[in-house]
């Protein structure tokens, strides 16, 4: 089969027969609406509230991005810190490990405290603290583990630590930085929603889901599901495009 | 005063937390400029970390390092390293693997200079026309070729391999040990060599020296006393055999077998 046919091809035929399932399923049980939406109520809920979903799509997304953005700035400086010193990784790995337990949820009350009424910085703060952990991780455990001869090859010619983290240490890690951002990529988007939906006077997606469940319009919770899904995979394959650009050289051809 | 390379009464211990492992007492190496020396001895004995002493990346307990004549005080722009692992960069190509060095010695010389010496080095160990490729691309002699070549193009005065052929199956090792013999005829470099590899240090060496098990001292210095131009058939020689047997000897006695009554005539 022609290559490019199976990559569109076999994603959104796997989606039909998903959609199909799902209809399938309601028509079944007979369910009604106020039990479970069927695919096929959803273009109705579209179309009434388009305007609403473009605007909620767009508040989700750009907090979205700009959590995440702080989370690779913040998880990369993190990182190289804890990579290159083994007193910091050894002092800070409980605190992270601690502090990724915590469930992100129970912050919601202590942001929405700290910064009354900021509510674009409590979404954005959510989706960074939701999110820096694998990229500290990771990029902790790229420097440390980087074998001790790809660093001496510069450092025999006197260079400084920082040409050898910019022309090697850095370069190496991308890959993982790049597996760790796809993690990250959804929580961030995980961490926004969360407090879309749970601080009241919220805005985004996840408003429009409350508002949803509060008027109790069944499809419209359902179809703002689905936009979240499909925003979701846009950012996910936005992340694996840069990976192509910035790491495709640890992609091995196909055999 | 003629050496390049002096090691006089080196010894160094590593700090472990149960308590300081001594790897090496009592080493003495002297190199004259251009000469070759292959440094042989049973594993673990400390031969890595007399790489890391010439190549000015970790100081002695004691004793001296010297390099025509001053101390080595830390890492200098003249020398270059080769490992057992290429540790080429995947995401460049081979050319500006090789160029890397250029890039730290020497950052005022224009890409073009850059790009010439590089290219002149990969046609001589036979890369010609691999510039452009990727490492992952390359068999694993094609890039510990290209690694070699990295670890000259900066025209050092001092090269260290740490076992570079040792991953190699046996036909390409005798390869590169003849693209070995060629780049020496080439460039000015002297070379020390770690290996286990007793054929290999015959036909690389100007002089063998074989260390002593763990803490190393120099138990042994072989002179290597064979034409320059080497065909590989030079190793089937009686003379090459003779001085095979005497390195094999060396290597039981720092072995600890050797001496002792009837063990060392069992092999």
């Amino acid at each position: 089969m022609n290559t490019a046919l199976r990559k569109v091809g076999v994603p959104v035929l796997s989606i039909l027969i998903f959609l199909v399932l799902w209809e399938l399923l309601v028509w079944a049980n007979g369910w009604p609406n106020y039990v479970m939406a069927s695919p096929s109520d959803l273009p109705e809920a579209y179309a009434r509230f388009w305007e609403l979903f473009l605007l909620g799509s767009w508040q989700t997304l750009w907090r979205t991005v700009a959590g995440l953005l702080l989370a690779v700035i913040f998880g990369l400086a993190l990182g190289m810190v804890m990579g290159f010193s083994r007193i910091v990784r050894d002092g800070l790995y409980p605190l992270l490990v601690g502090f990724n337990a915590i469930p992100k949820a129970t912050l919601v009350p202590v942001l929405a405290l700290l910064f009354i009424g900021q509510h674009n910085f409590n979404t954005v703060m959510m989706a960074f603290l939701i999110s820096f952990f694998p990229i500290a991780v990771s990029v902790a455990i790229g420097l440390s583990t980087l074998e001790p001869e790809y660093r001496d090859i510069l450092r025999a010619l006197g260079a400084s630590r920082m040409t050898i983290f910019w022309k090697i240490a850095l370069p190496k890690t991308l890959p993982e930085f790049f597996g760790a951002l796809k993690v990250a990529v959804t929580l961030a988007f995980i961490g926004t929603n969360l407090v879309e939906i749970v601080s009241p006077h919220g805005r985004g997606l996840g408003a429009l889901f409350l508002s949803g469940q509060t008027n109790s319009n069944y499809p419209l919770m359902f179809a703002v599901l689905i936009a979240l899904a499909v925003l979701g995979i846009v950012l996910y394959y936005a992340v694996v495009a840069m990976e192509r650009i910035f790491a495709g050289w640890a992609e091995r051809a196909e055999t | 005063m003629s050496d390049l390379i002096d090691i006089r009464g080196v010894a160094h211990a590593y700090r472990t937390p149960s308590g300081p492992l001594p790897v090496l007492d009592g080493l003495d190496i002297a190199i004259p400029r251009g000469e070759f020396c292959a440094v042989v001895g049973p594993s673990g004995c400390g031969k890595s970390t007399l790489t890391r002493l010439v190549a000015g990346l970790m100081k002695p307990d004691k004793g001296e390092v010297r390099l025509d004549g001053a101390p080595i005080r830390g890492p200098r722009k003249n020398v270059g390293m080769a490992f057992q692992n290429p540790v080429l960069l995947e995401w460049r190509s081979i050319l500006d693997n090789v160029i890397l060095p250029l890039e730290i010695v020497a950052p005022s010389m224009p890409r073009k200079e850059r790009v010439a010496r590089a290219e002149e080095l990969l046609a001589m160990v036979g890369l010609e026309g691999f510039e452009a490729k990727r490492p992952s691309e390359l068999s694993g002699g094609m890039r510990q070729r290209a690694s070699l070549c990295r670890a000259i193009v900066h025209k050092p005065d001092v090269l260290i391999m740490d076992e570079p052929f040792g991953a190699l199956d046996n036909f390409t090792r005798e390869d590169l040990w003849q693209t070995m013999r060629q780049l020496r005829a080439a460039e000015p470099f002297t070379a020390v060599l770690i290996t286990h590899d007793l054929r290999e240090s015959v036909y690389l060496g100007d002089q063998v020296v074989v260390l002593s098990g763990r803490p190393a001292r120099t138990q042994y210095v072989m002179n290597v006393d064979l034409p320059d131009e080497r065909p590989l058939d030079i190793l089937y020689t009686p003379k090459v055999g003779e001085m095979l047997h005497v390195l094999r000897d060396q290597i039981k006695i720092a072995q600890g077998r050797g001496e002792g009554p009837g063990e060392g005539a069992a092999a």
